[in-house]
């Protein structure tokens, strides 16, 4: 806590850096100003205010703030660009795609699989094990949620949702479990035992799918009994609050809960000091007696049934339905939003909700755009991955030790 | 860096009476696995996936040697085990000849389909395994794959006045290079800043995708002309075509390109075994400490070995679009898997050429044998069937990776992003 109060009373307000981080608010704000409800209808407004981001940026960069400074610069440029574009299309395109309200609700909706699969793969990452089987989890997790929701549903009634999430992260941590007896007692390379286990979650839950309800989908009625919305019926008269959390479902306030508890346990427990000490120098923790096997063992499980609770949402939460494959590629999104927020639960928060953001943008483009662009927006949380895997703005630099096997002496 | 050192020292000073390394320690266990020529591990692998699978077919009711039997019966791999007294056409002539086996039988047909399947299975297999040779672990096949065929279909599709022979070189070139420089993206940001491969290429897998969704999808610039409704890609140039050698020319008979990747599989042992960019991504990929120390270019040998592993990738995804494909689909782009089939060939076959090529023909057969086309409905639902393929192909690489592990161990102590 000291720590923070320090960093916070050092931070000046003139420093290059302050001037950077304004000049990616600057950035932000060029292409903020375009579109609605103010809507500036001239290119000069997101050019003046996209140039003057660029300049805090190189003023920033001068006097060796380059992250940040480069940070400003891009977001200038980003800011010209979008806003120039939104300048060109009209109001009536821009009223349908941006409704603040509907983005942000629809942000949350699409963040929330892909917290859970960060998060789950945070634990793992940072207990030195790499995990890639973070969307053979996710898959795992939305088959056997919706499995025994279906089945639960028969003498459970309407908190079948309960057993579903129990079977959901039970059915996760079951892969997860092959992982870590794969990873950490065997010490087979972890890509490898990742990658299977992609291919026996797809082969699995879609083999008892087709055997189960191959002929006619999952029955429909889920919606009825799925996991439950909270309904915050104050909130519904407050503009733009009301509608963005006046109606979520019960696991995005409980992705909340997770990642504020994770926060916690990673950095401010000694628990999580001994979790991260094996993902950085192994040998270290075993020297002063953290059991590394044990570390990793429970951090790959936690992960498998923190993963499958984000599956668990997606098809007993969003969708209400399961077919073969259906997580498409989100596990791999919630890695990606991993690896750019740096192993940390907040900045892994920020980039979940960036992505969920390009999703749901990405939905809502084609309404006045036609399909052609919205889809390239899907592809942006992959290029941002590769650019901050790059170090084009900020290294992104995982656990020390993950990947390796750990040799006890 | 200093700390990096001395974990380096730290980790690596087993002296007399230490106890055994993980590698020591894997060789203790699994040894046995390597004897035979390394052969009996991944027949135990096979036998094994097999078996468990035939498990999971017992589970809901059916009987897996009458299920295995129907899948056999569908690959075509009985037209080898059937022999009389035939007569085949001799290339570039009408004369015929006698031969032991019957070229125009069903099982023939069959064959057909797998060895078609085979093509860029073998093509998607090196793209593991010359990466894998250089200590990278290359994933992103199955994007390399799909660029090489998204440029084979813009160039079969544009470019038509060009000779015959020219365009589908042309197209084989592009997808090729297209594959090659996809790779070299993730090649090149390891070279330079360390970028881990595995991360770059998983992430250059989905934006090929997505880009590839955005290509063919309504209109995206590669879609077809003639009905805007449709997203699929045009019909590529005749031109653009492979030479089809065997089986019916308008019903998807074999193209020649079953042997530019065998020609793959002969110029990837080449490169590996008998150059010196083959010996110094061998080094790199053994220690790429003690290869830099003896003058060879660590960063160097990385970009060139992911681009010829994408080059392999992406002339497997031109040899598709020329040899039968001949377009390109929207919902065809999420549901190939040819690049992680490719991934569990390689490591079944451990990288080396001979077994590529035995892994990738028994993987093409059991996906040719468990498709709806081949397999009977009546006997199991090819849907379900599917389903076991991955499976199968899942189990094969768990249980290969414990034999990998020995392989890999040398070049990636070091697995940061």
């Amino acid at each position: 806590m000291t720590a923070i109060t320090a960093r916070v009373g050092g931070f000046r307000w003139t420093s290059p850096r302050a001037v950077g981080i304004y000049g990616i608010g600057l950035g932000a704000l060029a292409f903020w100003l375009a579109l609605p409800p103010v809507a500036a209808r001239t290119v000069l407004l997101p050019v003046f205010i996209g140039l003057l981001a660029m300049l805090a940026g190189v003023w920033a960069i001068a006097r060796d703030e380059k992250r940040v400074g480069w940070g400003a610069v891009a977001a200038g440029a980003a800011g010209i660009g979008l806003g120039f574009l939104a300048t060109r299309s009209s109001t009536a395109n821009l009223d349908s795609v941006v409704v603040w309200s509907a983005l942000f609700a629809a942000t949350l909706r699409y963040a929330t699989p892909l917290i859970y699969a960060a998060i789950g793969g945070l634990y793992c990452e940072r207990s030195g094990v790499v995990n890639v089987a973070l969307e053979g989890m996710l898959l795992t997790g939305a088959f056997f949620g919706i499995w025994t929701i279906i089945w639960a549903h028969t003498w459970a009634g309407d908190f079948a949702w309960v057993i579903a999430l129990v079977g959901a992260a039970l059915a996760g941590m079951l892969l997860a479990t092959i992982h870590a007896v794969w990873s950490v007692s065997l010490k087979v390379d972890q890509i490898i035992s990742g990658t299977a286990l992609n291919f026996l979650a797809v082969g699995i839950t879609g083999y008892i799918f087709i055997d189960k309800y191959g002929d006619s989908g999952t029955p429909g009625n889920i919606t009825d009994y799925g996991i439950p919305d909270i309904h915050l019926n104050f909130l519904s008269g407050v503009p733009l609050i009301g509608p963005i959390f006046g109606q979520l479902n019960l696991m995005i306030w409980l992705s909340f809960l997770l990642l504020i508890g994770t926060q916690i346990f990673v950095f401010h427990t000694p628990y999580g000091l001994r979790l991260r000490s094996v993902g950085e120098h192994p040998r270290a923790a075993d020297t002063v007696g953290i059991s590394v096997y044990k570390t990793r063992y429970v951090a790959v499980i936690a992960s498998g049934g923190i993963a499958a609770l984000g599956g668990a949402y997606l098809s007993c939460g969003f969708v209400h339905s399961f077919n073969e494959n259906m997580t498409q590629g989100i596990g791999f999104i919630g890695l990606a939003a991993l690896v750019f927020g740096k192993w940390r639960p907040f900045p892994t928060w920020g980039a979940t909700l960036l992505f969920g953001f390009s999703s749901a943008l990405a939905d809502r483009l084609p309404n006045a755009y036609g399909n052609q662009w919205g889809t390239l927006f899907q592809a942006l949380p992959y290029v941002l991955t590769i650019i901050a895997v790059a170090g084009v703005i900020g290294r992104s630099v995982g656990p020390a030790a993950a990947g390796r096997p750990y040799e006890k002496q | 860096m200093a700390d990096e050192l001395l974990e380096e020292e730290f980790e690596e000073a087993p002296a007399g009476g230490e106890p055994p390394s993980p590698q020591q320690h894997f060789a203790s266990t699994w040894g046995f696995l390597g004897k035979f020529g390394g052969v009996v591990g991944p027949i135990i692998t096979t036998v094994f996936a097999f078996l468990m699978a035939g498990v999971a077919v017992a589970v809901i009711g059916k009987n897996p040697i009458k299920v295995y039997r129907a899948i056999y019966d569908g690959t075509g791999l009985n037209f080898f085990f059937h022999f009389g007294s035939y007569s085949i056409r001799l290339p570039f002539s009408t004369e015929h000849v006698w031969f032991w086996w019957d070229t125009s039988s069903p099982a023939a047909a069959n064959l057909q389909q797998t060895l078609l399947i085979t093509t860029p299975i073998i093509c998607c297999a090196l793209a593991l395994s010359f990466a894998f040779r250089c200590g990278l672990f290359n994933i992103g096949g199955q994007g390399q794959y799909l660029v090489g065929s998204y440029f084979a279909v813009w160039v079969g599709t544009s470019f038509v006045h060009l000779s015959p022979f020219m365009h589908v070189v042309f197209c084989l070139v592009a997808g090729a290079l297209a594959g090659a420089l996809y790779a070299g993206i993730a090649g090149i940001l390891k070279a330079t800043v360390g970028a881990h491969e595995v991360i770059t290429t998983i992430m250059l897998n989905w934006i090929a995708i997505w880009v590839g969704e955005w290509l063919f999808g309504q209109q995206g610039p590669l879609q077809n002309t003639s009905q805007p409704s449709i997203p699929i890609s045009n019909d590529i140039a005749t031109g653009a075509k492979l030479p089809i050698f065997w089986g019916p020319k308008l019903l998807q008979g074999l193209s020649i390109g079953i042997f530019i990747a065998l020609g793959a599989l002969v110029v990837y042992w080449l490169i590996i075994n008998r150059t010196t960019l083959g010996f110094e991504v061998r080094a790199v990929g053994f220690n790429p400490d003690a290869a830099r120390y003896s003058g060879i270019s660590v960063a160097r040998s990385y970009f060139l070995a992911m681009a010829i592993a994408g080059m392999f990738a992406g002339l497997g995804g031109a040899l598709d679009i020329t040899g039968w494909e001949y377009r390109l689909g929207q919902l065809d782009i999420p549901a190939s898997t040819i690049g992680f089939i490719g991934l569990a060939a390689a490591l079944l076959g451990r990288n080396t050429a001979i077994g590529i090529l035995a892994a990738s023909l028994l993987f093409g057969a059991l996906i040719n044998g468990t498709s709806g086309r081949q397999l009977d409905p009546t006997v199991f639902r090819p849907d379900l069937a599917g389903n076991l393929t991955i499976i199968i192909q899942g189990l094969v690489i768990l249980f290969v990776g414990l034999d990998m592990t020995r392989l890999l161990a040398g070049a990636r102590r070091k697995l940061r992003t």
